[in-house]
């Protein structure tokens, strides 16, 4: 799949609930079904540190794609960590430096992504694209 | 009076969200305007809007005098001996930092030493550790023990003869502990120490009386005590404000201006430079109404019910930890913070919101109290007299639910 085929397939599937509830209790069940990361790899080099929560973001190169493994502390943040990683994990610097990562807001979740210090999601995102970017 | 009686002056407290009706617990972060201050902005702005102390027309003269109204009733409402030690800032924490470059920077050295709490806000840690860089002084820290309360046996030991400035906190915006000013001012003055205290939550929970406390400063925000934002006091023993050299240099805190000479204002001109936030400073004196209203016994006791039940029913959810335990003489004002075990603070806070509660989460600006209890961040509840025995309610059945979602 594409990466905008994945993107119409995640907004498809949010567009699905109603309640708000129901929304977080979703990606509360991503968050708990996403691989925890090796507590080897949770180092103070792969920690996004925000006020609420902390983030780790580990990645390699696999055949010209970046694959990412992440966690988070917080299990919210970690679902949505969960659908970064389904539509940016195995795919080229260009393709992840090309997007504008509006998903997250497309489903609802912008409030996640306040330009504070308050998570470390925010941090992710451009860390994310900064390694994208230096591997163009 | 009821606390029916009170919530409709705070037109936000009818607000819904996510189709739930709000229950407003970050009282202790911000609280909400009652009409009264809302109207005393909207006046100003509307109708007078022109810039105080300078010009002789109609509309700077009714500016000049809400402003200095506002110095009156805060004056009045600290117990300040003149009005003349009550200077107004843009918050606590601007008010804190004037105290580090003004008073501090006249009287410390190379190897002095400036105590802190380990209770403290940031606003009340980092200028002075930034004074301690400049200054090539020593930062040392009074600890608190397992229930949140100040050592204070320990300031004996703590302070020297090197010791300029003792800054403690009334109440942490974390353990919310009443502490006890009076006897820690009292013990730093028989050493011969001044003390400097941030007032930013015991503005609101207590009644202050800069007198009776002694304190030589009393830093305190506008925004939590129902006046509106940007707006902040400085108290500061007149002895202090007339030999300490001004912080910003500017409009009105001069007497005369040449090239070879400058003669500094008197207080509390002199540390007020550039034009004032005017009409946001003078809902001081609506907000000092207010909060004399809100000690009405009958919604005082009211309160303080509201307050037990929160409480008690805080400790009786299986795995919570409350951070910050009262004990005769040094009570716990309603700042609620906690953790649960198993369950991420943030997470809490978001599934919270999304059921109308508003709530503070991670590390409330406070990070060695976190540090000290060995968390990453807490949960807080912050209540405010306007608060209802049906938010509180309300506010543990959301709690419930959150915390059954996230295990």
């Amino acid at each position: 799949m594409t990466l905008k085929e994945t993107e119409d397939q995640i907004i498809e599937e949010f567009s699905m609930f109603d309640e708000w509830l129901d929304k977080y209790e979703y990606i509360i069940e991503l968050g708990k079904s996403l691989d925890a990361l090796d507590e080897s790899a949770k180092t103070e080099d792969h920690l996004i540190k925000g006020c609420q929560s902390r983030v780790w973001l580990d990645w390699k190169k696999e055949n010209g794609t970046l694959v990412f493994s992440a966690d988070s502390d917080a299990i919210i943040t970690k679902g949505i960590i969960s659908l970064l990683i389904k539509l940016y994990s195995g795919r080229t610097p260009q393709e992840i430096a090309s997007s504008d990562f509006s998903v997250v807001e497309k489903i609802g979740l912008r409030e996640n992504l306040s330009p504070t210090r308050a998570n470390g999601l925010v941090s992710m995102i451009e860390t994310m694209k900064g390694i994208a970017t230096a591997n163009l | 009076m009821k606390v029916t009686d009170i919530r409709k002056d705070f037109p936000v407290l009818d607000r819904k969200l996510y189709g739930k009706d709000l229950v407003y617990f970050d009282n202790a972060a911000t609280s909400q305007r009652p009409q009264s201050v809302i109207d005393e902005w909207n006046r100003i702005t509307a109708q007078s809007n022109a810039n105080i102390h300078r010009a002789v027309h109609t509309l700077s003269q009714e500016c000049t005098d809400a402003y200095e109204d506002a110095r009156n009733a805060v004056k009045d409402f600290i117990n300040a001996p003149s009005r003349e030690e009550v200077i107004f800032t843009s918050g606590a924490t601007a008010s804190i930092n004037l105290v580090a470059y003004c008073y501090v920077e006249a009287f410390v050295n190379e190897g002095d030493e400036i105590i802190v709490t380990e209770a403290e806000h940031h606003s009340n840690i980092v200028p002075w550790y930034m004074l301690c860089q400049r200054k090539k002084a020593v930062l040392k820290v009074l600890p608190v023990d397992d229930e949140g309360q100040l050592k204070t046996e320990l300031l004996d030991t703590l302070i020297t003869g090197r010791t300029r400035l003792l800054c403690v906190t009334h109440i942490s915006n974390v353990l919310g502990i009443v502490n006890p000013i009076k006897d820690i001012v009292a013990k730093a003055h028989s050493l011969n120490v001044p003390v400097l205290v941030d007032g930013a939550q015991g503005i609101v929970h207590s009644v202050v009386d800069v007198q009776d406390l002694d304190c030589d400063f009393y830093a305190f925000s506008g925004h939590k005590m129902y006046a509106a934002t940007g707006t902040g006091v400085l108290y500061g023993k007149k002895k202090w404000l007339e030999v300490m050299p001004p912080f910003l240099g500017g409009g009105e805190m001069i007497e005369t201006v040449s090239f070879e000479d400058i003669k500094f204002a008197a207080p509390p001109m002199r540390y007020e430079a550039g034009t004032q936030n005017f009409a946001s400073s003078a809902t001081l004196k609506q907000a000092c109404e207010y909060c004399n209203l809100l000690r009405d016994n009958e919604l005082t006791h009211d309160f303080e019910q509201i307050c037990l039940s929160m409480e008690n029913r805080l400790k009786n959810i299986e795995g919570l930890k409350l951070y910050g335990i009262g004990r005769p003489g040094r009570p716990k004002a309603p700042v609620y913070s906690f953790t649960i075990d198993g369950v991420h603070h943030e997470d809490l806070a978001i599934l919270l919101d999304k059921m109308g509660v508003a709530v503070r989460s991670g590390q409330m600006c406070a990070e060695p109290v976190m540090t000290r209890f060995g968390v990453t961040g807490m949960l807080r509840a912050s209540l405010a007299p306007y608060n209802t025995q049906e938010e509180v309610d309300a506010f543990f059945k959301a709690l419930e639910r959150a915390v059954a979602m996230l295990r």
